[in-house]
């Protein structure tokens, strides 16, 4: 209560300034920290859920002694050794190697190890995989998928967040319309996912009426110049993204519309009403405001959700991104691809949650200001 | 109990709920009816393919959709040497078989592929056997002449040598009106082909099985391994009912009874609860469900338990806590403390309870919500090894391109169930929700 009337009696600005840049600089560096915590026991999660009943222990010795004895049967110096002697060698060398990959310690203290390498984004070489440009590094392989996963999602998540609050704006104006009424009845639809609808865009847009390619990021040669080029990524991306909002958009203006007009029903809302403000200026200042924090949450947390769903969306369109990119590794078992996919997708929505909180504590005055 | 049933008695005013539940009666009806006309133990091993399909064309559409569209598409057409009159004529060490297979061909489309299955005892030689085709004009193709080993298969669509032959593939050059003819029309009629055989046994027999596979096959046609694709569509039905229900009663059960222990106890027990499930937000779902399916196994069993556990601490534990703490002051848990009740006792019989009607509609949206995942592990090749289900269905579908090859039935037939599911449980989800939710109701 004491807040309200420092802040309604008018602090001098700059003073009030430093002082919620420094609120916010503190409860920024106790969310990092405790971010980087959570990140530190869900990546360890990850080891140990990878790791469970040494499987993939199993599988790098066996890949060890494969590489071990294909090198030294190809080696013409050992060509005419005893097959006993040979043998040794390799067994020689598999020691060797294991002692190397430090195999021969318990899981427990390599488990440290491995949470430390992920936590520096070392995230080994992979298997089989290699990225476009030929690294075998599990790091760059993710990273040069990054950008399209981030391409298609972010243009997507953006366009049904926009859409659906401002639909559902002007819908709780005009509630019990028929239009409001078609939109609560295909509400239900979004029980499905992006990749299902996905699967009927491609049916009618690139095989019954062939108009738009069914899967890809651009056609087969690159178009030269990079207009061009970005006109057929986005030719591209229509489908998918159409796909997306098609899904998400009439669950998100369900649920805005009905947040909207709990909240435009409110005593403040009423009183402003009254005093005849005009309606956008409620709109604006009386509802959207006070409603900025709870809005911007739930955006985030559609985006949480949406990480996983972009797996088989992009899998389903040959989207060259980061979802399609862990389907291989599983066709090749490539482990070390997966893990580093796993352990990349928790740093993405550790990220997220912590845009959360900052965005949150930038919007919501009462984080500013603090408790006391 | 009241607050119940007249909160169900107000759902009839919902025509969306109405339909919903229509739809879920019809769907636990189907799989009702489908555990117990196909038990468990033969739709696995139908689903696992192979001779018992050899009846069966490949990738053949539902019959009723040609029907509808008036096409003169050919079903299957088995002709057995059973329902044939044989000319016997024996010899010295020996016996000389005529067996004519008469079948009267009235499609306008031409079969899918042709195969012969003969079959004789074991004999110490083996019968030798010359196929003549004749159409109903009465021109005779020879087929050559076989050997038959005990149970064999003569493929009359992979005759290379009578492909060239005709100058067309056998299975549309046999059936043909006029052989010069770019695009063929099909000669109806009554078509034979004759097996003069040479048994060397006085009283063996050889059974011979004229195979005309068809175009269009049943209700949902067949798949790339001649399966029919009714078999994984209703037993995808029990398998993603049970999969969703499971999935929703075990996440949401344990979530509710973990949100409550910890606004209960308070403390340092809260406080690693709320940790726990902030640790748990960041771990991502799916890609440790595919992490899973790829090292261990990917059981759907296995994939429930994990999707239960990674459940256990989900976000929902925030919102629930949101709704138990005003609960936990209220005066009649005072009075419980009063009478004594104990921990648990509180927990589950005075806080739990209180929040329930509030859970039923996000229960009931969460059930279709585990139907998809389960659908979308499939699609990714991580579908159960041997459960038939509507994700593996479309899984091959893809693997196939069957969007590419026109197979359209194949995608849309298990996606229109899926879609079905989620619909059912939509639909009763949100007319639920706006009756048990006094805030929604006024709108």
């Amino acid at each position: 209560m004491t807040d309200a009337r420092a802040v309604a009696s008018g602090a001098p600005t700059g003073r009030g300034l430093t002082r919620d840049l420094r609120r916010l600089t503190g409860f920024t560096l106790k969310r990092l920290i405790a971010l980087f915590l959570t990140i530190l026991v869900g990546v360890y999660l990850t080891i140990l859920i990878a790791n469970m009943g040494g499987r993939v222990d199993d599988l790098r010795m066996v890949q060890i002694r494969g590489d071990v004895s294909e090198t030294v049967r190809a080696d013409p110096a050992f060509h005419d050794m005893s097959s006993e002697e040979r043998n040794e060698l390799i067994q020689r060398r598999v020691d060797l190697e294991v002692e190397r990959l430090r195999l021969d310690q318990p899981f427990i203290v390599r488990s440290f190890d491995y949470l430390y390498r992920a936590m520096m984004l070392d995230l080994g070489r992979a298997e089989q995989m290699h990225s476009d440009r030929g690294a075998r590094e599990v790091y760059w392989i993710i990273v040069e998928r990054l950008p399209a996963t981030l391409l298609l999602f972010g243009t997507a998540n953006f366009l049904v967040f926009f859409v659906s609050v401002f639909v559902a704006l002007s819908l709780s104006r005009r509630y019990g319309s028929p239009m409001d009424r078609t939109m609560i009845a295909l509400a239900p639809t979004s029980a499905a996912p992006g990749w299902f609808y996905g699967i009927f865009l491609i049916l009618f847009f690139a095989f019954v009426i062939p108009v738009l390619p069914s899967g890809g990021m651009v056609q087969a040669p690159p178009p030269e110049s990079s207009l061009a080029y970005a006109a057929d990524v986005i030719r591209h991306m229509l489908l998918p993204v159409a796909a997306m909002f098609l899904s998400q958009i009439f669950i998100s203006i369900y649920s805005w519309r009905t947040f909207f007009l709990i909240h435009s029903s409110e005593d403040y809302v009423e009183m402003a009403r009254a005093k005849g403000l005009p309606s956008n200026l409620i709109e604006r200042r009386y509802i959207l405001r006070p409603t900025l924090s709870p809005i911007v949450t739930s955006f985030l947390l559609m985006l949480i959700g949406l990480w996983s769903g972009a797996i088989i969306l992009e899998q389903v369109f040959n989207w060259p991104g980061l979802g399609t990119l862990l389907f291989q590794a599983i066709g090749h078992r490539d482990t070390p691809v997966i893990i580093g996919s796993v352990v990349i997708f928790a740093y993405l929505l550790a990220l997220t949650v912590f845009l959360l909180d900052i965005l949150y504590a930038i919007l919501d005055p009462r984080i500013r200001i603090g408790p006391n | 109990m009241r607050a119940w049933l007249s909160g169900l008695l107000e759902l009839r005013k919902y025509p969306s709920a109405i339909i919903g539940m229509a739809i879920i009666a019809f769907l636990v009806g189907l799989s009702v009816y489908t555990v117990i006309t196909v038990p468990y133990s033969q739709a696995l091993e139908l689903w696992r393919g192979g001779e018992q399909w050899r009846m069966h064309p490949v990738n053949a559409g539902p019959a009723w959709v040609d029907r509808l569209r008036g096409g003169g598409k050919p079903e299957t057409m088995v002709i057995s040497s059973a329902d044939s009159d044989i000319d016997v004529e024996p010899f010295e060490g020996g016996q000389r078989l005529r067996i004519p297979l008469e079948f009267d061909y009235d499609y306008t489309a031409f079969p899918s592929e042709i195969n012969l299955f003969l079959s004789t005892p074991e004999l110490k030689r083996e019968p030798f056997t010359r196929l003549t085709w004749i159409a109903p004009d009465g021109d005779e193709t020879p087929l050559g002449g076989h050997r038959i080993a005990r149970e064999d298969r003569v493929s009359i669509t992979q005759d290379w040598a009578l492909e060239r032959r005709l100058g067309h593939v056998p299975h549309v050059g046999l059936l043909a009106r006029d052989l010069d003819d770019e695009s063929p029309q099909v000669q109806p009629g009554r078509y034979t082909l004759v097996l003069d055989a040479i048994v060397f046994d006085e009283d063996a027999r050889i059974d011979a099985d004229l195979v005309l596979y068809g175009r269009v096959h049943g209700l949902a046609g067949t798949d790339h391994q001649r399966r029919d694709l009714v078999v994984a569509l209703m037993w995808g039905t029990p398998v993603a009912l049970a999969f969703g229900l499971l999935a929703a009663v075990g996440t949401t059960i344990t979530t509710l009874i973990i949100a409550a222990t910890g606004v209960w106890y308070g403390g340092w027990i809260d406080a690693t609860i709320q940790r726990l499930t902030e640790v748990n937000m960041i771990l991502p779902l799916l890609p440790i469900l595919v992490m899973v399916g790829t090292l261990y196994s990917t059981s759907i069993w296995l994939m429930l338990g994990v999707v239960v556990a990674l459940g256990i601490f989900s976000a929902g534990i925030k919102m629930y806590r949101a709704m138990l703490l005003p609960i936990r002051q209220s005066p009649y848990i005072e009075a419980a403390c009063a009478y004594g009740a104990g921990n648990a006792r509180i927990v589950l019989r005075y806080m739990i309870p209180r929040i329930l009607p509030v859970l039923i509609p996000t229960f009931v949206t969460l059930i279709p919500t585990f139907v998809f995942l389960e659908a979308s592990l499939a699609v990714l090749g991580l579908g159960d090894p041997i459960l038939p289900t509507w994700g593996k269905v479309l899984n091959d579908a893809q693997s196939e391109s069957a969007l590419y090859s026109q197979y359209y039935y194949w995608v849309l037939s298990p996606a229109a169930l899926l879609m079905l599911t989620g619909l059912g449980f939509a639909m009763l989800g949100f007319a639920l929700d706006r009756v048990f939710n006094p805030r929604l109701r006024a709108f």
